[in-house]
């Protein structure tokens, strides 16, 4: 009957999003009267979920799931869904969860609905409100089947302590090679380096910046703030900055609690994709700039000196306040 | 090779968003509907798969007649034939199914699809489809290459990317990456003429599970005017005390 969540890892620790997932999972749990179980996969200090109102946590560690494998993921949370008995499984709205939760869908027969913003509205029939129109409007989603996936958009919920430790169970899904038919060949990723879709904040460099020669000042920024950097698309189109970076309505969605737009438009398209942002700072010299009309603070300046002194300043800042 | 591209029809980026019937439906009024941006890279890419290694590549599209300018478009950028499901497209369970139904005796070797639609944002369409037909998926793919009946793709992870392997027959969630921008095609005169001669084949759905309903739709709350300020140390103090971001 428990609700079932499945909390991501990266090298045996949780991300943050196992934390969020975990307590939108409890919320959901108290409005259906049941409680909240958690699947990880070879995860240290499972314990800790319970922090968050995880009652138990099914702990899988098997060394063919060390990468990431969709199918093989996917396979293993049906399993566990199954034996719960659970009516509703929450993931979070990472690359991976995005990738899993349709494959779990057609496994549990289940309605899924991505990027939940709030606790489930009603409870029969099972509603939640998420983004859609890529942030645009919001839709209240009916999940009409027996099983209900709902997946969370970062930061939208927040954390909740509300509980304290968790009881840990092994937990060895049935798996064979055929649920490794995908085969992961070369991870790629900038070691120590934020992720867009993990940063609190979020630095994002636009044409206004004239070449790539000149995103030393916005990696410096980043840096004092602990954030990741972004770009505009024709930014990254012309190659000044790798395609990852790319944030907007065909790139990727920014839902950080700062963001910061500088040499930046503000064309509808990059505001679908990052307004969902909390807080909107933007830096440009054109006044008219529309961007401005979505923002919460704005200087009017010249990129060149205004981004130079932030740092300057941030740097006191952070010796201030540590 | 045989190749399916799945497209789905949705409102130009530049689309301003209502409501209408009480907030229970998008208002299609005064919208230019365009081939989702993710499919145009996906079905793009298959052209590539056309012109270098011989592929066939059909389209299909779950809507009413309204979807076939869309369909027609991607004819003339150089889809061989069309397939419309004749049904209105509600749900990600539903339109999976519809799709799975024509692609399961149609012998594709690869279906591309998009990561999402940019209108219901479900991204849950292909990974369903796949998991009906029993074939691989790899989703947010950003390259794809066959080599005999192995394709080798990348795939956008957070933080990074992943590359891995997969036997066809393969579905693919694609996005921007897949091609470059300056190999989108904007269709010419030639292309739009053929395009009226090829096949657009449709078909009646079948029977299928309607797994969610988007009963209401609201706008986001409009956003208060911006605090200008023109000092760095006012926008420090405002982030730190007033947003308590920093
Ligand atoms: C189908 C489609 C999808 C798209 N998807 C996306 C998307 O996902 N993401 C995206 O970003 N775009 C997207 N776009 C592109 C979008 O329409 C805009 O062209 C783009 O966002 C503009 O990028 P920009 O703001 O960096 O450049 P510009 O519009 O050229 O703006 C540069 C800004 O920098 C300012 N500036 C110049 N010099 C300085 C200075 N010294 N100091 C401070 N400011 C300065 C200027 O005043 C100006 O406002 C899409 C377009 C289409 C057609
Ligand atoms: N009505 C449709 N007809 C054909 N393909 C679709 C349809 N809806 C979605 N798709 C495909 O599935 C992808 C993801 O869509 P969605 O799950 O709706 O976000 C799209 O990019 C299309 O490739």
């Amino acid at each position: 009957m428990s609700i079932l969540v499945y909390t991501e890892s990266e090298n045996g620790k949780f991300k943050k999003n196992a934390f969020e997932v975990t307590s939108y999972a409890k919320a959901v749990a108290e409005q259906l009267g049941t409680s909240v179980t958690a699947i990880s996969f070879n995860a240290e200090e499972n314990e800790s979920l319970g922090t968050y109102g995880a009652e138990k946590v099914l702990a899988v560690s098997n060394d063919r799931l060390t990468t990431f494998n969709a199918e093989a993921y996917a396979k293993a949370i049906a399993e566990a869904a199954e034996k719960e008995g659970s009516q509703v499984v929450v993931v979070s709205s990472s690359a991976n969860s995005k990738y899993l939760a349709p494959i779990l869908a057609a496994k549990l027969k289940a309605g899924y609905a991505p990027n939940v913003v709030e606790a489930p509205s009603s409870t029969s029939p099972l509603t939640v409100k998420r983004t859609a129109f890529s942030n645009k409007g919001f839709a209240f989603t009916e999940i009409t089947t027996d099983r209900k996936i709902i997946g969370v958009s970062n930061n939208a919920f927040g954390l909740n302590e509300t509980g304290d430790t968790a009881n840990v169970e092994d937990f060895a899904p049935t798996l064979d090679d055929a649920d490794f038919s995908v085969t992961s060949v070369e991870v790629d990723k900038i070691a120590g380096k934020v992720s867009i879709a993990d940063a609190e904040i979020v630095v994002s460099g636009g044409r206004g910046l004239k070449g790539p020669e000149n995103w030393g000042m916005i990696e410096e920024l980043a840096e004092v703030l602990g954030a990741a950097t972004a770009c505009s698309k024709p930014v990254s189109d012309m190659g000044w900055r790798p395609h990852g970076e790319h944030v907007g309505q065909t790139g990727k969605p920014v839902a950080s609690n700062l963001y910061i737009a500088i040499g930046i438009s503000g064309a509808i398209q990059h505001l679908a994709g990052v307004s969902a942002s909390k807080t909107k700072v933007v830096i440009n010299n054109d006044p008219e700039a529309p961007f401005f009309k979505a923002a919460d603070y704005g200087i009017v300046g010249d990129a060149f000196e205004i981004v130079p002194q932030l740092v300057e300043k941030l740097k006191e800042f952070k010796a201030q306040n540590v | 090779m045989k190749i399916l591209v799945c497209i789905s029809n949705v409102p130009d980026t530049t689309s301003k968003i209502n409501f209408t019937d009480g907030d229970t439906k998008f208002d299609t009024n005064g919208v230019q509907f365009v081939i989702n941006p993710n499919d145009e890279f996906g079905l793009t890419r298959a052209m590539w798969f056309k012109e270098k290694q011989g592929a066939t590549v059909h389209i299909a599209t779950v809507g009413d007649a309204s979807v076939e300018p869309t369909m027609r478009k991607a004819l003339a950028i150089g889809a061989d034939e069309g397939i419309r499901i004749n049904a209105v497209p509600t749900d990600g369970f539903f339109v999976a199914e519809q799709l799975a139904n024509v692609i399961k005796d149609g012998g594709y070797d690869l279906v591309i699809a998009g990561r999402e639609s940019i209108d219901y944002n479900g991204g849950m369409v292909p990974g369903i489809l796949a998991s009906l037909l029993g074939m691989n998926f790899v989703n947010t793919c950003i390259s794809l290459e066959v080599d005999g009946s192995t394709a080798t793709a990348v795939r956008e992870i957070d933080g990074g990317k992943e590359k891995v392997q997969a036997e066809l027959p393969l579905v693919i969630g694609g996005q921007k990456g897949l091609v470059e921008e300056s190999d989108l095609k904007i269709p010419n005169m030639r292309g739009i003429m053929m395009a009226r001669k090829k096949a657009l084949n449709v078909v009646e759905p079948v029977d299928a599970t309607k797994a969610t309903v988007d009963s209401k739709f609201e706008k986001p709350a409009p956003k208060g005017a911006v605090k200008l300020t023109d000092s760095v140390d006012e926008l420090v103090s405002l982030l730190h005390n007033e947003a308590k971001v920093i």
